[in-house]
């Protein structure tokens, strides 16, 4: 029998869609059936572990045996048995169940600072996050700096908020700090709406404690006595974990009346979201904290001097205050040292779209837009060419594959008109047609606007309407003049973030691909061949073995033709599904 | 503390936490505005308020800035112009344009700033809200396709009728104004909502086709339903009251409960009492007022001689002011000699 065993089971929101739950329980009963002591932590542990990135290849299970690491993939109940067995027992590590190459690639280039111990400590377990230094960072603060000196230090280390604006993490609190006010509040933006974005979620999910001893830190700073989670209603395991952190914590005494025996006293509630996007926006979340809708309002006031129930408060995003107790305890200048001049530390990304390992990623700033999708993405997927990576969701731009060395900071990305933004980063081949991403995100933030401005609540619906148009072979000469026209129109006359980079989507595009416009415009066609309206499809005689497989696939019977010769499709009746074209196994259906 | 702000060229001092657009009025230059109401907390929805400060890239709000020292600001320039036009024509692609037959017209904010514009053609067409259902509730027209969502008669309701009938429903390009659960409105129907309103979106049911402004007479006079004594406007076309409104610099502020604001029907109904009556030999005949009050004294020194003063008693009625009933009981006791006063408010 092995001396030492520790068993992760990835049971993150991947994890768990994938029955990480039922591996974690086929692995309890199998190991005590087997007299493994798993009851004996110190010598045997089996636990749960948040998202590790790459959630394509869940279940995802870790066994280390006196320090070895092996990492399983695609893991089912019923291959636990032989994992036991052979690896466990026997010493021998299963080897056609481990994770490839591209799995260690993955994680080669990654610099884990906010995800560091998200997926190997045991989120549900305040003392697994104990044992990991967890809140060594407030026992230093508490007991051996006055909030000033705090302050100090995360100005030194040139945290920038991860919320999307990059905002000087240490500036915004010496700000609140200074604001006069009896009661304070910290906020901690969990919303977290940005379609296709999840970094916030695996952290509170990965590691709630670091986003609690953030928090702590933080009000300690500013003088806060009362904290709020605003988390979206949408993520109930992330509510639930933390919920579960939230009271541990208070029953160590790291929330409560008298922490460290200072005489500080906090604590934090958890407020859900009803998931409408714009409650990420400070204001508005301030708003429905308080009971009312979720609805921007004009600043000044700043939420830093007027906040919540009109009190100085200070709003962080999730991975900023994740951040935050690794910057106490591993020093400012340590934190400083990854990234660019302006720029400092990590930024976590969801890498999604073409390829080839879609997933979560912590990336030092200034790496290369290259390294990320060429060395952790693993490349485009079935060899196609990239065309762009989105960034930044729908406040985004796009950056195209003549400016893939761009290093990706804040700075460098805003200078082609992109954004760091919260972290969204897709990835985009040569079957995308940059008019149709456009019209995605303008769809979304024309539902998503909060309705009071009229710019934004109006003008997203117009754009999109144009777009729209376009896609369809409706447009007009003029058309992308008007997009940009409005575009800009917008962005001024806007009064929230949201509206005042709702248009970049389509100005990105537009700067970029302004032939994509033009074709789909002037000739009707779109050059990616991916909005369904301007295609045409039509059957290549000298190919056509008449095999009638396009006729059987035809679900608008659009098709006609006899055995052995050459079909025809009626343009008239085909709905330019592709069927067809997908069917043939002669490459007679032509699409253009 | 006072600030000194310099608007267009100009200069005035005035105290935290005054607007920019309110120091632009102290200086009589005109902001066009929909959403602000100078009564209601600022809204900052509609951006025609614009205008340019001084170091700040962004064009502002002027109605949500507040005024600080030395502030420089610009409330017309071409780009803020051209940003108005484009929020104007944004504001019309989504409204009926139905000034025709739209019982505002002529009274509406909107209109008047799509002519002062000029706005004709329309360079973003498209898609507007349609709504088919009509509230049932028997004062407020609600036609929320006129709405322009400016959040008016939705701030007036909380901070001023302190009801909270309506609200913001729904997000996006289908933001609506509505009761709870879009069921019929069922409020107090003061009508504050409808005396905000910029836009032909509500007014009152029975103002349906009766006259616009053309040929209508604003007759200012006091409300006669109860003691409070609001200031109202009545709108005469011909002999007949049409419309009740109230203006906003008078002691209500322009504002009035459901009766003053509704309740005036019964002044054109033919069996309203126009004169006193008496009974002569079991018949109600038209009497003068000096006739009737003669007759009144008449037969209280009657009674009074015959049965004694407390024979009589009087009962007032809350729909007069303190003075009146102040009058009232002091007749009673000193000229009657009786203490049998009472008041319809007590029953
Ligand atoms: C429309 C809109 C949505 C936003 N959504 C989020 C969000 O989901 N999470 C978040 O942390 N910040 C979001 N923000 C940014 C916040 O307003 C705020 O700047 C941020 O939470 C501040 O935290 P930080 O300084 O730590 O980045 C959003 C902003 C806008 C305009
Ligand atoms: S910009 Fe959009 S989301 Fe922001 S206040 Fe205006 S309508 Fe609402
Ligand atoms: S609300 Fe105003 S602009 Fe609209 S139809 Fe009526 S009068 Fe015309
Ligand atoms: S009539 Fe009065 S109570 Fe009713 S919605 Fe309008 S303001 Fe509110
Ligand atoms: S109904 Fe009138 S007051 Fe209310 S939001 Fe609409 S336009 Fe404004
Ligand atoms: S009845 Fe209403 S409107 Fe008339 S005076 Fe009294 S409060 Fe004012
Ligand atoms: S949830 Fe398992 S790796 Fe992401
Ligand atoms: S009046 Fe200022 S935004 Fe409407």
């Amino acid at each position: 029998m092995n001396k030492n065993v520790t068993v992760q089971v990835c049971m993150g929101t991947g994890g768990m869609a994938a029955g990480g739950a039922e591996v974690l329980a086929a692995f309890e009963s199998l190991m005590k059936e087997k007299d493994i002591p798993a009851e004996f932590r110190r010598e045997c542990s089996l636990h749960k572990v948040g998202c590790r990135g790459l959630c394509a290849k869940d279940v995802l299970v870790d066994i280390i045996v006196d320090g070895t690491r092996t990492t399983y993939q695609y893991i089912k109940p019923d291959m636990v048995q032989r994992i036991i067995d052979e690896h466990i027992t026997g010493g021998n590590p299963v080897a056609e169940w481990q994770v490839a190459d591209d799995y260690h690639k993955f994680h080669e280039k990654q610099v884990k600072v906010v995800l560091s111990d998200c997926g190997t400590i045991d989120p549900e377990d305040i003392d697994s996050y104990r044992g990991a230094e967890g809140y060594q960072a407030i026992r230093k603060v508490f007991t051996s700096m006055s909030p000033e000196e705090v302050i100090e230090v995360m100005k030194k280390s040139g945290l920038r908020g991860r919320g999307g604006a990059g905002f000087p993490t240490g500036v915004k609190w010496e700000a609140c700090r200074k604001a006069s006010g009896d009661q304070k509040y910290i906020i901690c933006n969990a919303d977290e709406g940005d379609p296709g974005a999840f970094m916030d979620r695996a952290v509170i999910e990965g590691n709630p404690h670091a986003v609690i001893e953030g928090m702590v830190i933080g009000a300690y700073a500013i003088g806060a006595s009362k904290g709020y989670v605003y988390i979206r209603a949408e993520y109930p395991l992330a509510v639930e974990r933390l919920t579960i952190a939230i009271k541990a914590a208070r029953e160590c005494g790291f929330l409560g009346e008298n922490i460290f025996d200072t005489g500080f006293a906090f604590d934090i509630k958890i407020k859900l979201g009803a998931g409408a996007f714009v409650c990420g926006e400070e204001t508005a979340l301030i708003a429905s904290i308080e009971g009312q809708r979720g609805m921007p309002r004009a600043k000044p006031p700043f939420p830093v001097h007027n906040g919540l129930w009109g009190r100085p408060t200070v709003i962080n995003n999730v991975e900023t205050l994740a951040n935050i107790p690794y910057i106490i305890k591993r020093g400012p200048e340590w934190f400083s040292a990854y990234g660019t001049e302006k720029s400092k530390g990590t930024k976590v990304f969801a890498l999604t779209g073409k390829v080839k390992n879609t997933g979560l990623i912590e990336v030092p700033m200034g790496i290369t837009l290259r390294e990320i999708i060429y060395d952790i993405g693993g490349g485009i997927e079935n060899n196609k060419k990239l065309k762009a990576v989105q960034t930044g969701g729908p406040s985004g731009g796009c950056i195209t594959d003549e400016m893939l060395d761009i290093n990706v900071d804040y700075e460098s990305l805003a200078r082609v008109g992109s954004i760091v933004g919260s972290g969204g980063m897709i990835v985009l081949d040569e079957d995308d047609c940059m008019v149709n991403v456009a019209k995605y995100f303008l769809n979304f933030t024309r539902d998503e606007s909060c309705g009071k401005c009229v710019p934004c609540r109006i003008g997203t619906k117009r754009l999109l309407e144009i777009l729209d148009r376009i896609t369809k072979g409706l447009g007009r000469e003029g058309d992308i003049e008007l997009l940009e026209k409005l575009s800009g129109d917008i962005k001024s006359a806007s009064l929230c973030g949201l509206g005042q980079t709702a248009p970049n989507p389509v100005l990105s595009t537009i700067k970029y691909f302004r032939e994509e416009y033009e074709a789909h415009i002037r000739e009707k066609k779109c050059p990616s061949k991916a909005c369904r309206d301007l295609l045409t499809y039509s059957i290549l005689k000298d190919f056509c073995v008449g095999c009638g497989a396009c006729m059987r696939a035809c679900p608008a019977a659009a098709i006609t033709g006899e055995k052995k010769k050459p079909h025809t499709i009626n343009d008239e009746a085909c709905i330019k599904c592709g069927s067809c074209f997908d069917v043939c196994k002669f490459k007679a259906v032509n699409r253009e | 503390m006072m600030m000194k702000i310099t608007i267009d060229g100009k200069s005035i001092e005035v105290p935290q936490g005054t607007t920019v657009l309110e120091a632009a009025r102290m200086l009589d230059i005109a902001i066009p505005t929909l959403c602000h109401h100078p009564k209601l907390t600022p809204f900052g929805g509609c951006r025609l308020c614009i205008v340019e400060i001084k170091g700040i890239p962004r064009p502002v709000t002027s109605c949500t800035t507040p005024a600080s020292e030395g502030m420089e600001v610009t409330t017309s320039t071409p780009r803020i112009k051209d940003l108005r036009k484009t929020v104007l024509e944004l504001i019309l692609s989504d409204h009926p344009n139905d000034c025709m037959v739209c019982e505002r017209a002529g009274d509406c904010t909107l209109q008047e700033m799509a002519y002062a514009y000029g706005i004709r053609e329309n360079r973003f067409a498209g898609e507007r809200r349609i709504y088919t259902k009509r509230d049932g509730n028997p004062f407020l027209e609600r036609d929320m396709e006129k709405c322009i969502l400016c959040g008016r008669c939705v701030k007036v309701c909380d901070e001023v009728q302190g009801v909270g009938a309506i609200d913001f429903t729904y997000r996006g390009f289908q933001s609506k104004i509505c009761p709870p659960y879009e069921e019929d409105l069922d409020c107090e129907f003061c009508g504050q909502c409808v005396a905000v309103c910029p836009t032909g979106a509500l007014a009152g049911k029975m103002w349906s086709h009766k006259g616009r402004q053309k040929g209508v007479r604003e007759v200012d006079t006091i409300c006669s339903y109860c003691g409070t004594g609001c200031n109202i406007t009545l709108h005469v076309k011909g002999n007949e009251v049409i419309r009740v409104t109230s203006r906003e610099d008078t002691w209500n502020e322009g504002w009035l409960c459901v009766k003053g604001r509704f309740g005036y029907q019964f002044i054109n109904n033919p069996d309203r009492l126009a004169k006193p009556l008496i009974k002569r030999d079991g018949k109600f005949e038209e009497a003068s007022w000096d006739e009737t009050l003669e007759y009144v004294g008449k037969r209280l020194n009657e009674i009074k001689a015959s049965h004694g003063p407390d024979a009589i008693g009087g009962l007032s009625s809350a729909r007069c002011t303190n003075e009146e009933n102040y009058a009232f009981q002091k007749m009673l006791r000193a000229g009657v000699g009786t203490n049998n006063v009472d008041h319809c408010a007590r029953l």
